[in-house]
């Protein structure tokens, strides 16, 4: 049985068409589309629902060492109100999640991991708890709403002075209010765009759904469902656990080694990394040059031969093109390399692309 | 939702339009709106076989690929060669957007009326 965000009855209200996804119910789109959704995020702004994501705060003496070993970051340095994406890994270097820390203080700091693997990440984390660390998880009392856009600071200057809005990305400001509603203002998205992140308490979250859509009204705010999301980080080149990596794919095969410090003197999964050396299959983008939509799980050949397959795909809205980003050979991973990926038993011509796809101006 | 009287349709949603022999296919408004914005569509070769309830062509929305079936057993007579430069004509108007035209036509597969057909969709929708 699905669980239901705070703003499941806004979502009906709204027109969502909802499916099930990471054990919620949730709209995969309003009446506006996918397109137009997507399209709204990148030239004005797009309201998102996202309360299914996990939250775990972790607190005390010990917090620090704890999240230096059981993630690849190192927060050593982070200072109060930064915000820091890391990995986690298995100690095969397997990838466990992916994940954002923020800092609060130095014995505070709060986690957010992906829905889907809220209940795996906690037993791993607290299994793996140092001395003098306390594990809470608060997902189920936390509703997160994702205002993502160039118009989005315009908007929440209709609900706060915008000179205490975070002002860096990747960082937050823990007690804020928006209208009169307390909130924790991120400047983070999944979009590639422009924007924030609003973290509220469960009962709070319609009344800052509403707000945030009636000051919206007159900047071409729409909501946005999980289809425009996938789209929108895909077209960013962000990674989705379960797709670009899960627990068979490392961090660094994935791309992510910006977010994997080996010269920490210990993490879990370090050995195994550092073990494995230059990673043999690596991300890639990929861009069709043929007709054809690419999807994830396709096979992609060069010259005949497999050389990965893909891991996400679709048509990219703004962009207007068919793109795809794939683990393959780290020998065939030069952009221009041109390849070919199984579409449905379909040959459809492809070349290798820098990532992003997408990079906002 | 529109559902046109003087056409037939499919329980696939495909509707079919017959005139001296010649069947018009393409996908019902309802179809257009559950798969949501089409951007691809690969269509069959003029001179292919069409069989009743076997896969005519496919489109693909933004999320996901779906297969469009032929209503009926003949021979591909004409495919409307706007389509692979402009899929979202499906969704914009989709008894204008015909995919292809079948002709040699020696079966069908059980095609529902307009009103049996909103009945279907009705059901559907529960």
């Amino acid at each position: 049985m699905e669980k239901k965000t705070p703003l499941y009855p806004i979502h009906l209200d709204e027109g969502g068409k909802i499916v099930p996804f990471a054990g919620y119910l949730l709209p995969v789109q309003y009446p506006a589309g996918v397109i137009a959704e997507h399209m709204a995020v990148r030239t004005a702004c797009g309201l998102f629902d996202v309360s299914h994501m996990g939250e775990f705060v972790f607190r005390g003496a010990g917090a620090l060492a704890t999240l230096n070993h059981l993630l690849t970051n190192d927060f050593t340095n982070m200072q109060a109100g930064r915000v820091r994406y890391t990995a986690m890994c298995l100690p095969d270097g397997g990838t466990v999640d992916d994940l954002v820390i923020y800092k609060f203080a130095d014995d505070c700091f709060l986690a957010v991991v992906n829905a889907a693997n809220r209940d795996k990440d906690c037993a791993h984390m607290s299994a793996n708890l140092l001395p003098d660390t306390e594990m809470e998880d608060i997902s189920d009392r936390v509703a997160q709403l994702a205002l993502q856009g160039p118009n989005a600071k315009d908007i929440l200057a209709h609900l706060i002075d915008p000179a205490l809005l975070p002002q860096k990305y990747y960082t937050a400001v823990r007690e804020l209010l928006i209208g009169g509603v307390p909130c924790m203002v991120s400047r983070t998205g999944y979009t590639g765009e422009f924007g924030y992140e609003l973290y509220t308490a469960a009962d709070d979250a319609p009344k800052l759904w509403n707000l945030l859509r009636d000051a919206g009204a007159e900047h071409g705010l729409i909501p946005c469902g999980l289809g425009a999301r996938d789209t929108l980080r895909l077209e960013a080149a962000m990674p989705l656990y379960g797709h670009e990596m899960d627990e068979t794919v490392t961090p660094l095969e994935a791309g992510l080694d910006f977010a994997v410090k080996l010269q920490k003197p210990e993490f879990i999964g370090r050995e195994a990394l550092l073990a494995a050396g230059a990673p043999g299959r690596v991300r890639v983008g990929l861009k069709a040059t043929g007709r054809g939509i690419l999807r994830e799980a396709q096979e992609v050949y060069c010259d005949g031969a497999k050389i990965g397959q893909t891991t996400s795909g679709t048509f990219a809205p703004y962009l207007k093109q068919a793109i795809a980003m794939a683990l393959v050979d780290a020998g065939h991973a030069a952009p221009g390399t041109a390849v070919e990926v199984d579409v449905r038993g379909r040959r459809v011509a492809a070349e290798i692309v820098p990532l992003p796809f997408y990079k906002r101006a | 939702m529109n559902i046109p009287a003087e056409l037939k349709y499919t329980k696939s949603h495909e509707w079919v339009k017959e005139e001296d022999g010649v069947y018009t296919v393409g996908l019902t408004d309802y179809a257009q709106k559950e798969l949501g914005d089409i951007v691809f569509i690969n269509l069959p070769a003029e001179g292919d076989e069409a069989v009743a309830g076997g896969a005519l062509a496919d489109v693909e929305s933004v999320k996901a690929v779906s297969d469009v079936f032929s209503p009926v057993t003949g021979t591909v007579a004409e495919v409307n060669e706007e389509l692979p430069d402009e899929p979202q004509q499906i969704n914009q108007a989709p008894y204008d957007a015909w995919i292809a035209k079948i002709t040699d036509v020696t079966g069908t597969e059980e095609l529902l009326s307009a009103e049996e057909y909103a009945a279907l969709c009705e059901t559907a929708k529960e």
